[in-house]
């Protein structure tokens, strides 16, 4: 099997991948490395490997995506899974299904994965406590976004070696970010050091009690931050207005290239996509030499194969044991 | 009916009339005749009663609970909540007005009453809706309510937004003397939460509910309450946060007419719960701290609470297998509630007996302005008989309730009344 001769001695024991809140330093150290086997196959001339031959993968989308909708499908082909896409518009879900009852529906087609994107934090956990196929998170409400996460710190490992003792900043909006939440948990127990960067309004209840330090100022941070990643304003999920104007959230806590000619020479510059240009970073700033966006791109593929793998592997060995 | 009943051996506790000693109950009719160390059983054909090692107290009353009747019957009806009622040891219960649609006129609280009668288990009154629609706008009916015996005015479910609507819905209760009940919550603040804000929200990524939006309406309606002084009184709904007994404690500080009541769950649960996702831990106002609780708990030795309440609020088990955004606010307790409170209050000696019973007696019927709550001579025969040491473990496959929402399923707790008497009938015994 296609895992990393680095896989350290380790039993995965996950059917579900919920979140990273719940897991420890180990085990993301165990995705990572499965996921750099993985990395791989997508360089090979034939780019699929058998792992998940006869397995049954449904996309369940309950929110708008394409890149990881997109990046799943591709994961789960090159493992050779079957795919099927549901989504609620074209699911009975706007006819007044329950998601308990979607799931059962796809369970009695003999669904073994079911990756989930729902508008409800804690819908995957919802979801893995009354189905018995495997639960792969694909981005719940504003709780978790754990390949997101992943393929984050996979990312940065890449360029930097590891993540200990890095300095790294997440920009904007993380009151309604899930990518925050996941990239605090995986970066925190990896070794770095987080800072979240963005104007109150934009700070989660209670963020003093996160593993992160908490700045108001971007201009503040920029000079000694090893690695920044901005997030998109999530216009779709804020009430009221959380700052007064685009121009004036862009003055403070948009990543300029004037900001860069302060920043260490090799910061990374990393964005959860889609990125609006000229709002949280300027078309040069995501074009430029410093940008690792489009690797995370390609990194997800590697990292999603990897979760899915990994899952189906616990669930094969639960199943054993049974 | 029964001519007569007597209690025997019993352990008489009426706070209201200072009694808290062995003794025995006579009733005669609806009407309590007797009380005292012993009474020889009447020739005439009568009910006797045995109560050794029980206590004998008045019928509890419980001033918040949620019938859904009419419009959500598949969840609970008046008929199957009054008969959660009386197995519970409530002899009273005050209906809220947030039914589809809702109670605003003379017409629905006296479709209330009747279904009530008709059930023939506890009393069961209705609150009127302050507002038409139950949408803080226009003022219900309230006078005509209040003449159909409405016992008091809620738009619980919402607060009253509008400052201007509550300081009139206020001043016009006024001079029914009829209480106005108040379900604390700016929604501006509240915005689209569902568990209380910080740090337990943040890491589930769910919206949250800041204390804010409880403590800003209290605080506002203090000074409403103020600004009209005469024959008002004002009523707080399920206080949840520390903040709020603050706000309390000044108001009665200042002999303001300023009443308040806690449920169980404010009590015993805290934000924490909400961990798995679990909907039957969704509750509104929602599960707050550790801090909060301890804050309660010391307001209610302090005697700064008037009342000990249910909200119970019945769902279906469909409506709550959902995601913990979308299914709605509400527990069902009303039918283990004494063994809460027992378990919450008593347990760790916060209150004694004679302290639980007044707050689910004699207070809370003053809060409503009913003549109940008491076992004075000539007074309505609504007694409860309660083994105070009978230990169980709750079941919400016995419950007596059409609905199973509750956390508790599986909690051992001890403390269940065992006899309801309402008006001289026996309507409940094990």
């Amino acid at each position: 099997m296609a895992i990393s001769k680095k896989a350290r001695p380790f039993e995965w024991a996950r059917k579900h991948l919920l979140g990273l809140r719940e897991l420890s330093r180990d085990e993301l150290l165990y995705v990572l490395d499965t996921a750099a086997g993985f990395e791989e196959v997508s360089k090979r001339e034939v780019k699929k490997t058998p792992a998940l031959r006869g397995k049954l993968i449904v996309n369940l989308f309950f929110e708008d995506s394409t890149r990881t909708r997109n990046s799943f499908t591709l994961a789960a082909s090159r493992l050779s899974a079957d795919v099927i896409n549901f989504t609620s518009k074209e699911s009975s879900v706007s006819k007044g299904e329950s998601l308990l009852d979607t799931a059962r529906n796809l369970e009695a087609l003999g669904v073994d994965i079911v990756i989930i994107r729902h508008n409800a934090g804690g819908a995957p956990t919802f979801l893995s406590r009354n189905i018995n196929a495997c639960v792969v998170n694909a981005g719940d409400g504003y709780c978790e976004h754990p390949t997101q996460g992943l393929l984050d710190a996979y990312t940065i490992r890449k360029h930097k070696g590891g993540l200990k003792g890095l300095k790294i900043a997440i920009v904007g909006d993380i009151a309604h970010s899930r990518v925050a939440r996941s990239d605090m948990w995986a970066m925190t127990k990896l070794g770095a050091e987080v800072i979240f960067v963005g104007p109150p309004t934009l700070m989660p209840a209670e963020v003093g009690k996160l593993p992160v330090t908490v700045s108001y100022s971007l201009d503040d941070c920029i000079e000694k931050i090893d690695v920044i990643n901005m997030l998109r304003i999530q216009f779709e999920r804020q009430s009221g207005n959380p700052f007064p104007s685009v121009r004036e959230y862009s003055h403070y806590f948009g990543l300029t290239v004037d900001r860069m000619k302060r920043a260490k020479p090799d910061i990374m510059v990393m964005h959860p996509g889609p990125i609006n240009r000229g709002l949280e970073m300027e078309s040069e700033v995501a074009d430029g030499k410093n940008s690792v966006i489009l690797e995370q791109v390609s990194n997800g593929v590697a990292v999603r194969m990897a979760a899915l793998f990994l899952v189906n592997q616990a669930a094969a060995q639960k199943a054993t044991e049974k | 009916m029964n001519a007569e009943i007597l209690i025997k051996n019993g352990h008489v506790i009426d706070p209201a009339n200072g009694v808290n000693k062995k003794a025995d109950v006579l009733i005669k009719g609806e009407r309590i005749a007797e009380i005292a160390g012993k009474i020889a059983v009447p020739k005439d054909k009568c009910t006797v009663i045995d109560a050794a090692g029980k206590l004998v107290t008045p019928g509890l009353i419980d001033i918040h609970v949620h019938f859904r009747e009419p419009g959500d019957e598949e969840e609970e009806t008046i008929a199957s909540g009054s008969a959660a009622a009386v197995a519970a040891g409530f002899t009273s219960v005050v209906c809220m007005p947030n039914t589809k649609p809702p109670i605003e006129n003379e017409t629905d609280v006296e479709f209330i009453h009747r279904k009530g009668r008709r059930a023939r288990k506890s009393y069961v009154y209705a609150m009127g809706s302050i507002t038409k629609g139950r949408e803080g706008v226009e003022l219900a009916e309230m006078g005509f309510m209040a003449d159909a015996g409405a016992v008091g005015f809620t738009d619980d479910g919402n607060g009253v937004q509008d400052a201007a609507v509550m300081l009139r819905a206020l001043k016009y209760a006024s001079m029914f003397n009829v209480v106005v009940a108040q379900h604390c919550q700016d929604d501006r603040i509240a915005g689209n939460g569902v568990m209380n804000a910080g740090y337990h929200s943040t890491i589930l990524g769910l919206p949250g509910l800041d204390a804010l939006a409880e403590e800003a309406m209290l605080w506002r309606d203090i000074q409403l309450v103020k600004k009209i002084k005469h024959g008002v009184r004002y009523h707080v709904q399920h206080i949840s946060t520390a903040g709020s007994v603050e706000l309390v404690k000044a108001a009665k500080k200042e002999s303001l007419p300023v009443t308040c009541e806690v449920t169980p769950h404010h009590l015993l649960l805290t934000e924490e719960m909400c961990g798995q996702y679990d909907t039957n831990y969704k509750v509104n106002p929602p599960l707050r701290t550790k801090k909060d609780i301890d804050s309660l708990k010391a307001a209610i030795a302090d005697g700064l609470v008037d009342a000990l309440v249910t909200d119970h609020a019945p769902h279906l088990q469909s409506e709550k297998e959902l995601e913990f955004l979308t299914a709605p606010f509400g527990i069902a307790s009303l039918d283990c509630v004494l063994g809460l409170y027992v378990k919450a209050l008593i347990e760790p000696k916060i209150l004694d007996w004679p302290g639980l019973i007044r707050l689910m007696t004699e207070k809370p019927a003053k809060v409503i302005g009913v003549d109940k709550g008491t076992l004075g001579i000539g007074k309505a025969a609504d007694v409860t008989i309660i083994d105070p040491k009978a230990e169980y473990v709750i079941d919400t496959g016995k419950f007596k309730s059409k609905s199973k929402n509750c956390p508790y399923d599986g909690w051992r707790v001890s403390g269940r009344a065992v006899t309801t008497i309402v008006g001289g009938e026996i309507r409940f015994q094990i």
